[in-house]
């Protein structure tokens, strides 16, 4: 086993070293619910982790792989979260079985995500930089505004949509309200489990790392790098872009399915500017490009609040310093060096930091 | 009249945009950072004013004065603390940074001050009224409105003249056209971009004060939208450069307002954003910006 891990490439073993992370806390975890040591709020937290970690990696492509800043990505969340949550009410009685409504009401949300991105590439394969921050940013308050607007029912017939009012909607007395605008979605059942959040958390992995060491993730992340040199050996910005824009959001709105039914009721305000930073923040703090780090910052910062439950009032005041705290200690030229003099003495002891 | 009423409020809001614009857009181009946390001190100065008025008694003027010190000298602490360890950070770690910071001000604010809205009181009242009546009453421009534009083109002027003729204003363009060079010409750099940051602060207060006169309710997040508003402003007329944050702040108030009063009131921000992305993509760097073209 060791002989054979040696002989593996480095960049392999890095995957199966995150995938092993996962599985052992998704076991973990299990163990802990199984054993009931875990607090009410804390088992409440679970699903929201494993959404928030599929976000994080997500951003990650189009952020650390692709190399531009998106200011917008919980607006691809909140697609595939709403499209999810009628998705699964619409199926609710042709598919009985739970947890296949919950894959095909997902699958909805991952698809409709991905729609959406197919517009929102446009002006990404356009703009560079702080302009294209703001154009992602600009999406994703437009997204959230336009489902502010929406009211969708549903009766023996099927599905109606409105802009304006919900009783516009011209329903059967028996149809249901399942998106009311502002008030958002009600009235969702309960279909994602710690289980499902794992194996999402596992199709992501697999699907990011395998596509960035792919030929195609080597093409984005040349084009990262320096794109005349890029476009100059006859790597398409164009299409390798988009691969990693469409991917990354169809991952986004995987998640926000699974995140919409982890609650009985949701708003469009949830997906808001302050979670795109949220994740964002994820990405950063765990290292642009580095998967592992991103699900261990996301699952971390997650936790941070509940865990700083003892402060009280002061929580959010604590995570914020803490936040400014890290920030400078990991990108501080003097801290780095500083803290570099451990990491050369663990690499002369023979061990692999990477 | 509608219409000309309706612009009057587009033109008094984009001004207050194009205030906050500035302070993002001298900040960005001087120290190429996004400072996230520009919208919260523009919440910071609405309250110390409220505070100042509603419980020390204080007359507006010094009361106003009193944020804009209180908001420069802010601005000055958290640059020096937050800021200035991480200058040759990578500039995602910075706006990490500065979002953590708007956290932090946000919090404190909450602590401080309490989540219920606070009630802004009226300044610009003069003998009893609060608006000029024109045409026989067809029009009421309010002297917020008024005062708010007048503040907005003085402080432009100002502005100008300042970067363009003063010895300060001088080496804020130059280290925002580069630093190595501007510090080897015998430019204190810290201290510009310490100054960059106050008056933005600065500006932030008086951006404050006039906000929470048009709209008075007062909240630890009330920073937060007019806040993004003005960036995206600021990147509309083209971030860096001082005139396009008057022309994005104002277009944008316009288009606003308008959106508001003919299309739909929820969907007014969508409009505003909509207008933006198409006008990046036909402009890459905004109405006013340059455009720095790639070489080999």
């Amino acid at each position: 086993m060791a002989t054979k891990l040696k002989r593996m490439a480095p960049s392999t073993r890095s995957s199966f070293l995150t995938y092993g992370m996962v599985i052992a806390a998704y076991v973990v975890m299990q163990a802990m619910l199984s054993g009931g040591l875990l607090t009410s709020s804390l088992k409440g937290m679970l699903v929201p982790i494993c959404a928030y970690v599929v976000m994080a990696v997500s951003l990650n492509l189009t952020v650390g792989i692709m190399g531009e800043l998106s200011l917008g990505h919980a607006g691809f969340m909140s697609v595939g979260a709403f499209t999810a949550v009628i998705a699964a009410a619409a199926l609710q009685n042709t598919v009985s079985n739970g947890p296949l409504r919950l894959v095909m009401s997902m699958a909805v949300g991952g698809v409709f995500a991905g729609l959406v991105s197919l517009i929102v590439v446009v002006p990404v394969l356009r703009l560079r930089g702080d302009y294209l921050a703001i154009v992602t940013l600009a999406f994703g308050e437009i997204i959230k505004n336009i489902i502010n607007c929406v009211y969708v029912g549903m009766d023996g017939t099927g599905l109606h949509f409105s802009m304006k009012d919900a009783a516009s909607l011209g329903m059967a007395a028996d149809g249901k309200v399942l998106l009311q605008g502002p008030m958002g979605a009600v009235g969702i059942q309960k279909l994602s489990t710690l289980t499902a959040g794992f194996l999402l958390i596992m199709l992501t992995l697999a699907v990011v790392l395998n596509f960035i060491h792919s030929r195609a993730g080597r093409a984005v992340m040349a084009l990262r790098d320096n794109r005349i040199a890029a476009e100059s050996v006859g790597i398409s910005p164009t299409r390798y872009k988009m691969m990693a824009f469409v991917t990354s959001a169809v991952l986004a709105g995987l998640a926000g399915g699974l995140y919409a039914m982890n609650f009985s009721s949701i708003l469009a305000k949830k997906f808001d500017f302050n979670t795109s930073i949220l994740i964002l923040v994820f990405v950063v703090l765990g290292g642009m490009g580095n998967i592992r780090c991103s699900i261990i910052a996301a699952a971390a910062l997650t936790v941070l609040p509940e865990l700083l439950r003892q402060f009280a009032d002061y929580r959010m005041l604590v995570y914020a310093i803490v936040l400014i705290l890290v920030m400078i200690f990991t990108n501080n030229p003097a801290y780095k060096a500083f803290f570099a003099r451990f990491r050369f003495r663990r690499k002369t002891a023979g061990k692999e930091t990477a | 009249m509608t219409i000309l009423s309706n612009l009057i409020s587009g033109v008094s809001l984009g001004s207050i945009y194009a205030i906050i614009a500035l302070g993002y857009t001298m900040v960005y181009g001087i120290a190429k950072m996004l400072n996230f946390a520009h919208g919260d001190v523009i919440m910071v100065g609405g309250y110390l004013c409220f505070c100042s008025t509603a419980y020390l008694g204080w007359h507006p003027l010094p009361s106003v004065l009193l944020a804009m010190v209180g908001c420069t000298v802010l601005g000055i602490v958290v640059e020096r603390l937050a800021y200035k360890p991480l200058r040759s950070a990578p500039s995602l770690a910075v706006l990490i940074t500065a979002i953590g910071v708007s956290y932090f001000l946000q919090n404190a604010a909450l602590l401080l001050w309490g989540s219920d809205p606070k009630v802004f009181p009226t300044f610009f009242n003069f003998s009893g009224k609060s608006s000029w009546s024109l045409f026989g009453g067809q029009l009421n421009v309010s002297y917020v409105a008024a005062i708010t534009v007048a503040a907005c083109l003085v402080i432009m002027l100002a502005l100008t003249a300042f970067t363009g003729h003063t010895k300060m204003g001088k080496a804020m363009r130059a280290v925002s056209e580069d630093k190595g060079a501007a510090q080897l010409m015998g430019i204190d750099v810290n201290f510009t971009i310490s100054m960059t940051f106050a008056i933005g602060s600065g500006l932030a207060a008086v951006a404050g004060v006039l906000l929470c006169s048009s709209y008075p309710t007062l909240m630890p997040t009330t920073g937060s939208m007019p806040g993004i508003k003005a960036f995206t402003a600021a990147v509309f007329g083209g971030i860096g450069s001082i005139p396009g944050a008057l022309l994005g702040g104002v277009l944008l108030g316009v288009i606003e307002i308008f959106a508001r009063a003919y299309v739909s009131t929820q969907l007014s921000d969508a409009i505003v954003f909509a207008v933006l992305i198409v006008v990046l993509l036909v402009k890459p760097s905004g109405l006013l910006g340059k455009l720095v073209r790639e070489k080999v």
